[in-house]
């Protein structure tokens, strides 16, 4: 009896489960709002204000999205996941989207059935010395003892880095970034190593960041994007175009202050395909027309989230980098709105 | 013979001396200190040793207090007007002492709702403390938890009482059953309330208004020591009666019961809190149809009161054992059937034994509940570790912020700790 009664629930459960994998888009618009998974916290990308207000670079995107979906940048639920449960959420259907500083690899694309839909920040494994230490590049860090997080990628990273290049280290084993960031001001390690994004906003926590330089090898790849379930390709669409709406617009030079403008008055034909003035691209997603002009309109384009965020104005201070535009010798180079 | 001294002696004193006060080497603090701080050299040496440890202590952490400054905006601030100094900056308590006690996302114009409930938790609990207290008020009791969840949740006041009611109904057959035999007055007045309560849920879609008298807020909206307050009053309220049932029915001379109790107990107690709440948060989102799914506070606190109730029932098992066999003996000899005898000759024995072990539970199972920071909920460390640490303004704050987390759960703690001496000298009746 009670068996039967596990195995009814299951299957309602997974018949339900499927059903609601066939058309994310349209559970968004009936309930009205976007459930969004992103981080409990992390500095610049998503992390709640004062006024409990979600704000950062991550969050952005999911706004973005609710803002071109539900014409309301503020429709979004945002549900808090770490690095444990991210991929339950997603998977379980809690969640719609994730945009949560995730490394795009195999074998989450392939093994745990995700679709990467793009790369919203192209980071890597750098490191971080006190500037009396007097090093100005990785490959001189021979003998040196470098504090790092155990059971992660970073630490097969920097293992592979220093036998490539043939020199000897001694690893300091820590837990957290907090214990880390201890550890590191107290002397206990020459060298802190993570993710560069990580480094600079530890660094901006410093009494004195001046003291302190990331040196400028980038040692691994971090792609970090969002990402939707297998299996729905229209709701994968919708939040693949959203970013890429972005990141065209910066391309075109359309802001949250000119979109307004641009769609009244371009002669661009991309320009005005993107804001919906040309062409049907709105209703082939099953959005209406205005959607990008929309999610430009309340979040700005890539390169004013970036500045918003996490941009050299801001205390963590990221330069563009490698997320700059193909433009300017970045690697952004979303594919053409025709 | 009695003259011989009459010339020589001039004076015989005929009035006992005042007594004097004793030498100041030998009364008072200074009696104190040498009995107590310098009795021996050793115990000098000592005694000098932990007073400069103390001065080392205090005369590095009391500037660092008193000089903290509570009201500017952000780090970098405090760093610019501290100038180096080291000094606490408690601006960070000032600015988010909100969302440290209530989350960050529970609407602030209704603080009060929380804030009432948290005080009628006193009022409520005393009655159930104190057994000085009337009688009478232990009707406040038995209401507060529908009064709580109304303040708390708000929404159409109809659910509550709907709940209300159907313990009322249950409570009502079981007394028109009990006089049967217990099993029928038992089972007859669970179901009765389950059919109460499925009824009620139907009237209350029904009758609920568009817009409540108290807007509803969500529980995924609540957070910081407020969260820590519910998960802990709740589970350690549920599990208390949960764990006697399941230490009786680990006694009990039915086998089905006794395994089912048996298995239970040693299932959840095999299994760590934590993967019970990483099931509670992941595994069970898999069972549920998206987006119908249990509340996750209430899985996260049918998790916890589970994982309590199992080591409630160890430690009143190991009461009931302590009881001589002549105590269960005497019960059936007076003709007492299984209730009677464990309501009034078993249990309060076994219970007033448990005491301290109790205690031990409930305030290893209040610091527990900081683990559903684990699974993304936003408790007190949870909101320490996620929003405010990750927020620009904040970013490096430690000492402060998990300073007042500690004094907080130190006061809560402490409270019961010394509850539970109060009732175990008020319960000692044997002379020891």
């Amino acid at each position: 009896m009670k068996k039967s009664v596990i195995f009814g629930a299951l299957t309602v459960a997974g018949l339900a489960a499927g059903a609601a994998a066939a058309g994310t888009l349209d559970d968004v618009k009936a309930r009205g709002k976007l459930n969004c998974g992103v981080t409990t916290g992390l500095v610049g990308f998503a992390a709640p204000d004062a006024n409990g207000e979600w704000k950062g670079f991550d969050v952005a995107v999911c706004r973005a999205v609710a803002a071109g979906v539900l014409g309301d940048a503020t429709a979004v639920e945002f549900v808090p996941t770490t690095g444990k449960t991210r991929f339950t959420a997603l998977a379980s259907g809690e969640i719609d989207m994730l945009a949560r500083n995730t490394t795009w690899t195999f074998s989450r694309d392939v093994d745990l059935k995700f679709d990467f839909v793009g790369v919203n920040y192209y980071d890597g494994q750098g490191f971080m010395v006190p500037k009396d230490l007097g090093v100005s590049s990785a490959k001189d860090l021979d003998g040196a003892t470098v504090c790092i997080q155990t059971g992660t990628t970073t630490e097969l990273n920097l293992a592979d880095f220093f036998r490539a290049n043939n020199i000897s280290y001694e690893p300091v084993p820590i837990e957290t970034n907090a214990e880390a960031q201890q550890q590191y001001l107290a002397g206990a390690c020459d060298v802190y190593t993570t993710d560069a994004s990580g480094l600079a906003a530890t660094r901006a926590t410093f009494e004195d960041p001046a003291g302190h330089t990331l040196l400028p090898e980038i040692i691994s790849k971090e792609p970090l994007g969002p990402l939707v379930r297998h299996g729905d390709s229209e709701w994968g669409d919708v939040v693949r175009w959203t970013l890429n709406a972005l990141i065209t617009a910066e391309e075109l030079g359309v802001s949250s202050a000119n979109v307004g403008e641009m769609a009244a008055s371009t002669n661009n034909p991309e320009i005005a395909r993107l804001l919906g003035t040309e062409g049907t691209l709105g209703e082939m997603l099953g959005l209406d027309a205005d959607w990008a002009k929309r999610a430009i309109e309340t979040q700005g384009n890539y390169g004013e989230i970036f500045a918003k965020n996490i941009g050299e104005e801001t205390p963590i201070g990221l330069a563009r980098g490698l997320n700059s535009q193909w433009t300017d010798g970045g690697l952004l180079y979303s594919p053409p709105f025709r | 013979m009695s003259d011989t001294h009459a010339q020589s002696v001039a004076f015989v004193r005929d009035t006992a001396i005042p007594p004097s006060p004793a030498p100041a080497n030998a009364a008072g603090p200074v009696k104190w200190m040498r009995d107590n701080l310098f009795a021996t050299w050793a115990n000098a040496l000592l005694t000098v040793a932990a007073i400069y440890v103390i001065f080392l202590v205090l005369s590095a952490t009391l500037p660092w207090i008193f000089g903290g400054l509570w009201t500017t905006s952000s780090l970098a601030e405090c760093r610019e007007v501290l100038q180096g100094r080291s000094a606490a900056c408690f601006s960070v308590l000032t600015d988010r002492w909100n969302q440290l006690l209530f989350g960050f996302k529970y609407p602030v114009d209704l603080y009060w709702r929380p804030t009432v409930a948290f005080v009628l938790l006193f009022v409520a609990a005393a009655p159930v403390l104190f057994f000085d207290l009337p009688r009478k008020l232990l009707i406040v009791t038995a209401l507060y938890p529908f009064i709580a969840y109304y303040l708390i949740w708000g929404g159409t006041i109809w659910a509550p009482l709907f709940a209300l009611a159907g313990f009322g109904v249950g409570y009502y057959v079981y007394s028109h059953l009990v006089h049967r035999s217990f099993a029928i007055g038992f089972f007859g007045g669970i179901a009765a309330a389950i059919i109460a309560w499925v009824v009620g849920s139907y009237l209350t879609g029904a009758l609920a208004s568009e817009t409540p008298f108290l807007e509803a807020v969500p529980s995924r909206d609540m957070g910081g020591f407020m969260l820590n307050m519910m998960l802990g009053v709740t589970c350690v309220s549920l599990s208390l009666p949960i764990g006697i049932a399941l230490a009786l029915g680990r006694q009990s001379s039915m086998p089905l019961i006794k395994w089912i109790c048996v298995v239970f107990i040693e299932f959840i107690r095999g299994v760590p809190l934590i993967t019970l709440l990483f099931v509670a948060n992941v595994m069970l989102a898999y069972f549920f149809p998206p987006g119908s799914g249990v509340d996750l506070f209430l899985r996260v606190v049918i998790m916890i009161t589970m994982f309590s109730s199992a080591y409630i029932a160890e430690v009143i098992r190991g009461g009931l054992a302590a009881l001589p066999k002549g105590q269960y003996e005497a019960a059936d000899s007076l003709g007492l059937d299984y209730p009677q005898a464990m309501r009034l000759i078993i249990l309060p024995q076994a219970l007033k034994i448990s005491i301290p072990g109790i205690v031990n539970i409930a305030v290893g199972l209040f610091k527990d509940t900081t683990l559903v920071s684990v699974i993304s909920m936003f408790d007190l460390v949870g909101m320490i570790r996620g929003p405010i640490l990750a927020s620009t303004d904040w970013n490096g704050v430690y000492w402060e912020l998990l300073g007042f987390a500690a004094l907080l759960f130190f006061v809560v703690c402490y409270g019961i700790s010394q509850y539970s001496q109060w009732l175990e000298r008020r319960l000692a009746t044997d002379h020891r």
